[in-house]
């Protein structure tokens, strides 16, 4: 079971290091991560194997949720299985 | 394969477009519920729906962190109650509303639909007296819905029946005239009603259905409209492609959705109803997919057409998304639940009129329209029986929501607020048609029913 962390918003110190963080705190493994810095727009979407996790699903969405409020980013995690069946056929 | 352009997309369309699931409905067979004893069968209906339903919240909310998209509305759709209030001859079916409002409360859904009659040919037992019963359960109860199909291709158009519900559709907004007139935004009439639609207020459980199943309403206008806004010179047949594009996405959505509740609740997966539904909130208007398709306003001269290319895209790329389609499938044109619509109300630009004609060409009809308070029940049943003629000639469902606001005259706003929203009173012919209503009798079915 995978998912797709995307976290948008200002460039700032740290973000990869905390959103990494929380991952580890739950046993999610991230397998790929790509980011991109536009002038000071940041943007990364990170792919994690959530099969080992050691929290609930519902609380990884709520604790990056509050983690981006905090920093002042938008950060979604949703199950990878909304973007295949939407662009795949 | 993940690409970054489509994670994207798909968080635009939800954070930024309004994509949502607009519901999922549980549909539930209360056929085993009948009793001759009402309180029994009372108890029985409770009972049934709240072990069917009562996770249904829970796991609709848990779907909604899986894949972060919300599901706007949870409902519950049930088998037409005057079957049930045939077994009860001498009772108030009211009874049964107020049954069915206390499952509402217990398992926390949005709607209850399906306090219903399927009256097309003629009055069964318990069919009368549930629909001279439904001015008093819409008044009684809050999240109940109520609808009456009077007419149907195969069988014509029971013009008993139409007059009568011009009768009641006053009666209820009278009894709720306190309340915005609710009443008669929760009653719907029909022709030719399909037995597996999830979308309040005409969702009922046919009798054709199994015991209970899941369906899902999507939703959508706003992504469309900005699809199309990317193209703005593009020529017709280009933007029917676009929104064939993004109607199979959204419908994808919708398969994935109701697939992963069906397995999580343990019921078979019913169908994904592919209706492009507006609501009252900036960007997520079908008269703004039309007016971006280049109509200045929508009910201008073209709108027809606009929408006749939209419905048809829309169902194109949806059907190819999903296996089981059903339900209304097409876009809806609820007047009040539409900022698009209701300031093309509110400038006159959009008529009764002209929606009537809008009606041939999507998916159901007259929706969430405010009509003058003194409108005579013969004219509110002459708007019925237009509509269903409509439907019946052209194989299609259409339905008649129209609103009576009490006290309220051509202009003046009715608000009903949330997803309801708000509508101007607009105008009605005052020549009568109550001759043509009191004769009563049926109009035959059409010559194209006899297809055998």
């Amino acid at each position: 079971m995978r998912a797709v962390i995307t976290v948008i918003g200002k460039d700032n110190v740290g973000i990869l290091h905390k959103v990494s963080g929380v991952c580890s705190e739950k046993g999610v493994n991230v397998i790929e991560v790509t980011q991109s810095v536009l002038q000071d727009m940041f943007a990364m979407i990170m792919l994690v194997d959530i099969s080992g996790m050691t929290a609930d699903f519902a609380e990884l969405v709520d604790e990056m949720a509050n983690l981006g409020e905090k920093l002042g980013l938008s950060i979604h995690t949703m199950h990878e299985d909304i973007f295949n069946s939407m662009h795949n056929i | 394969m993940l690409n970054v352009y489509n994670i994207l997309e798909t968080i635009r369309m939800i954070q930024d477009e309004c994509l949502d699931i607009r519901t999922i409905t549980m549909g539930i067979s209360l056929l085993d519920c009948i009793d001759t004893d009402i309180d029994k069968a009372c108890e029985k209906v409770y009972n049934k729906i709240v072990s069917k339903a009562g996770n249904l919240v829970a796991v609709g909310q848990r779907i909604e962190k899986e894949y972060g998209i919300p599901i706007v509305n949870k409902r519950i759709s049930v088998t037409p109650i005057a079957m049930l209030a045939a077994a009860c001859p001498n009772e108030n079916p009211v009874k049964f509303a107020k049954a069915l409002q206390r499952a509402a409360d217990t398992c926390g859904v949005n709607f209850i639909g399906g306090y219903s009659a399927l009256v097309h040919k003629g009055f069964s037992a318990g069919d009368e007296a549930l629909i001279r019963s439904i001015p008093e359960a819409l008044d009684v109860t809050q999240n109940i819905c109520s609808s009456v199909n009077i007419g149907s291709t195969k069988s014509g158009i029971n013009m008993d029946a139409v007059k009568l519900m011009g009768e009641i559709v006053k009666e209820t907004a009278e009894r709720t005239a306190d309340r915005d007139c609710i009443g008669a935004a929760k009653l719907v009439v029909f022709c030719n009603a399909v037995e597996d639609n999830p979308f309040m207020a005409g969702a009922f459980h046919g009798v054709g259905e199994p015991d209970c199943e899941i369906h899902v309403g999507v939703s959508g206008p706003g992504v469309v409209r900005a699809a199309l806004s990317k193209y703005p010179d593009a020529s017709i047949n280009e933007l029917a492609d676009i929104i064939k594009k993004t109607a199979f996405k959204i419908t994808r959505m919708g398969q994935l959705v109701g697939a992963r509740a069906s397995e999580l609740l343990g019921v078979p997966f019913g169908i994904v109803d592919l209706s492009l539904a507006p609501t009252p909130a900036v960007g997520d208007s079908v008269a703004h997919i039309l007016e971006e398709m280049g109509l200045e306003m929508c009910g201008t001269h073209g709108t027809t057409a606009c929408l006749a290319m939209l419905n048809d895209a829309v169902k194109k790329g949806g059907v190819m998304a999903s296996s089981t389609v059903g339900g209304l499938s097409g876009a809806f044109i609820p007047v009040s639940e539409d900022a698009g619509m209701i300031d093309a109300a509110v400038a006159g630009i959009l008529s009764l009129e002209k929606l009537e004609a809008m009606t041939a060409v999507c998916s159901v009809g007259l929706d969430m329209i405010v009509i003058p308070g003194e409108t005579s029940p013969e004219t509110i049943s002459a708007i019925i029986a237009d509509e269903a003629a409509i439907g019946m000639v052209n194989t299609k469902t259409t339905a008649v929501r129209v609103i009576p606001a009490v006290g309220k005259k051509e202009g003046e706003m009715l608000e009903f607020g949330g997803l309801l929203g708000s509508g101007p009173v607009m105008s009605v012919k005052d020549k009568s048609p109550a001759k043509f209503i009191n004769r009563g009798g049926r109009i035959p079915a059409p010559m194209h029913s006899l297809k055998n």
